[in-house]
């Protein structure tokens, strides 16, 4: 390298742990793993299962607090949906985790067959969905929703942030049948609660009312949304965002009531490939209903995406909130 | 269409041993010669079936449901039964026989396989029928299962053992393997993996195909107490079922003949799956059954 050659900007978040808060935002530690210790503490039939990932999807704290409830299955993640199963079958619940890429893609037919089959209560948590590492398309689930929904009896959850993980984790044991949601690890932005929110198998919710442009996002595409709309209040442009972190089943009624308010540009925003995730489903509702809004979608390309620092990426597959806001201001005119 | 090959030879090397050469010996007695023909009449109903790895399997299963497994057909959830995992799902006309013969639905129900509305699918599906462990078919997921079950029992203090019965070309799976390694960390003694090692699989010889040998030094290796045994012989099986364990799980490998009962379907391709088979021929099938 020569000696002139511009120096790279120093990357603030490290490709590998990437923590998605933005600087200065408030975050909790390690949702998942002190809701579920929470949640052992009342339920004794609550197991943890983990295939050599426990340390990276929060699960470690629940080991160390249950250390005879504790699975590690090794770096084996067939045999940890196919032994989760066996372990539901007789009346246990594991929460079971892996990085989303390994449950999705080279597990699924252990969690078709063995799990959702015969609807046992088996929950999976997966680190790393959509494009929340810069290690590559191997560690990118960017079509982790897409595969989970097309299962037969498969909830599907997309949780925003700290508080949502933390509420999700005993309605997810309170639901009988499997529950497949995207994890959040390590320092998780705490966005919800000022919004008075309560999360709910199913339920959509409008975080905020706007009459020019309706947003409705899941995961940490509603953080970016509310962001968005905040930007664009110095437009005197007004966002809703209608928060939807059950992606299966969906409400179907809150969106197509929010979507059919006249006036109103409709934007899904999704951390997920184009193909088979929020974006397709909502159009697919609002079709079937008969309501044809102006509509756009913001989501990740149909392609195996680059390496790198999140935010440089997140800019670059336009999921930041300075790209989204750019192009929402263009797509208002 | 594939042509069928000629049996496999005394000196390859899954049949180069004392275990394989009985099992081709091996005389079927008047009440495997009624398991195999509630095979038929499943076959027949249905027309269709995997009828070469389900008469390979009827000894073995013979073993469990007769002598050694703990369980109770009136009572098909009764929680301190044994559990017997069926993971070469398509090998199912040989659990349907066990389990209508066990009476845990009407025998004349076989006749039902694989038509509309059945219980009796082409692969078991559990909550369809009473008896059936695990929905498989697609291979590979039963030692999974039954590790996940027989660690629950750990956990709860129960004794009952876990039984998973699996095919020879299954054990290509590498989830077998994924399975057999967390099995060996555990010490799980009362778990038995029981291996149909009937020589053949879907495109030919497993010692073509992807050879196994030496296959009992592999699950040695992997933690398991290793038995190599005669499959049709249910007097020395049952023996080694019930034999005092040494805190180790148990690899139990069957040497079988697939299609065993029937001459020309012995060892054959071609007789791995058949459908619509005439009256002459489904007759034929009883007939060299009666000729044994």
């Amino acid at each position: 390298m020569s000696a002139t050659t511009p120096q790279k900007p120093r990357l603030t978040t490290s490709a590998m742990i990437a923590s998605i808060a933005s600087e200065g935002q408030r975050t909790r530690s390690a949702p998942f793993g002190h809701a579920l210790i929470e949640l052992g503490k009342q339920r004794s039939d609550v197991v943890g299962m983990t295939a050599d990932l426990g340390k990276y999807t929060d699960l470690h704290l629940f080991a160390k607090a249950y250390p005879e409830r504790f699975y590690q299955m090794g770096m084996a993640e067939q045999v940890l949906m196919g032994a989760a199963a066996g372990m539901a079958r007789e009346g246990a619940m594991p929460f079971v985790t892996t990085y989303a890429v390994f449950a999705t893609r080279r597990a699924y037919d252990f969690i078709h067959q063995s799990i959702a089959e015969e609807h046992l209560n088996v929950k999976i948590a997966c680190a790393l969905p959509g494009l929340t590492s810069g290690y590559g398309p191997s560690h990118q689930a960017t079509e982790d929703l897409a595969l989970m929904r097309a299962m037969p009896g498969m909830t599907v959850i997309d949780p925003c942030d700290a508080l949502e993980i933390e509420q999700a984790v005993p309605a997810m044991a309170a639901h009988q049948g499997p529950v497949y949601m995207r994890l959040l690890r390590g320092n998780v932005p705490l966005v919800l609660d000022e919004y008075g929110y309560q999360f709910e198998i199913g339920k959509a919710r409008m975080l905020r009312d706007g009459p020019d442009v309706l947003i409705i996002s899941s995961g940490i595409m509603t953080m970016r949304a509310l962001e968005v709309a905040g930007a664009l209040d110095k437009d005197q442009i007004g966002a809703a965002v209608l928060h939807v972190p059950t992606i299966k089943p969906l409400d179907i009624s809150t969106i197509v009531r929010e979507a059919s308010r006249p006036g109103r540009l409709v934007v899904v925003a999704e951390n997920h490939t184009v193909i088979g995730g929020l974006g397709e489903a909502v159009a697919l509702a609002l079709l079937q209903a008969g309501v044809s809004p102006a509509f756009r979608h913001i989501a990740l390309p149909d392609a195996f995406l680059d390496a790198g620092a999140l935010p440089t990426l997140h800019d670059r597959y336009g999921i930041s909130t300075s790209v989204m806001t750019g192009r929402l201001k263009d797509w208002l005119g | 269409m594939s042509t069928a090959l000629p049996p496999p030879r005394l000196s390859t090397p899954s049949m180069a041993n004392r275990w394989a050469e009985a099992s081709l010996a091996q005389p079927l007695d008047q009440r495997s010669r009624a398991l195999r023909r509630l095979v038929i009449r499943a076959l027949d109903g249905g027309e269709r079936g995997h009828i070469g790895p389900s008469m390979s399997l009827i000894e073995i299963m013979r073993s469990l449901y007769d002598h050694v497994a703990r369980h109770d057909p009136k009572n098909p959830d009764w929680p301190e039964r044994d559990r017997i995992i069926l993971s070469k799902g398509h090998g199912c006309l040989a659990l349907y026989a066990l389990l209508a013969d066990h009476g845990y639905f009407p025998d004349a129900e076989i006749e039902t396989f694989c038509r509309r509305d059945s219980r009796l699918g082409g692969h078991p599906e559990r909550g369809k029928l009473p008896g059936v462990e695990a929905s498989t078919g697609a291979l590979g997921h039963g030692l999974s299962i039954g590790l996940g079950m027989a660690l629950a029992a750990r956990l709860r203090g129960q004794s009952h053992s876990v039984f998973v019965v699996m095919g020879d070309g299954e054990i290509n799976e590498g989830s077998v393997w994924e399975a057999a390694m967390a099995i060996g960390k555990h010490r799980l003694e009362r778990l038995v993996a029981v291996v149909d090692y009937n020589k053949l699989q879907s495109y030919g010889l497993t010692d073509d195909v992807q050879p196994l040998e030496p296959l009992a030094d592999k699950w040695q290796a992997f933690g398991f107490e290793t038995v190599q045994i005669n499959g049709h012989d249910v007097e020395a099986m049952t023996a080694a079922l019930t034999a005092p364990r040494n805190g180790k799980p148990l690899a139990l490998i069957c040497h079988t003949v697939k299609g065993k009962g029937i001459p020309w379907a012995e060892f054959s391709p071609e007789w791995h799956h058949k459908s619509r088979l005439n009256p002459d021929e489904i007759q034929a099938l009883y007939a060299a059954l009666e000729a044994e």
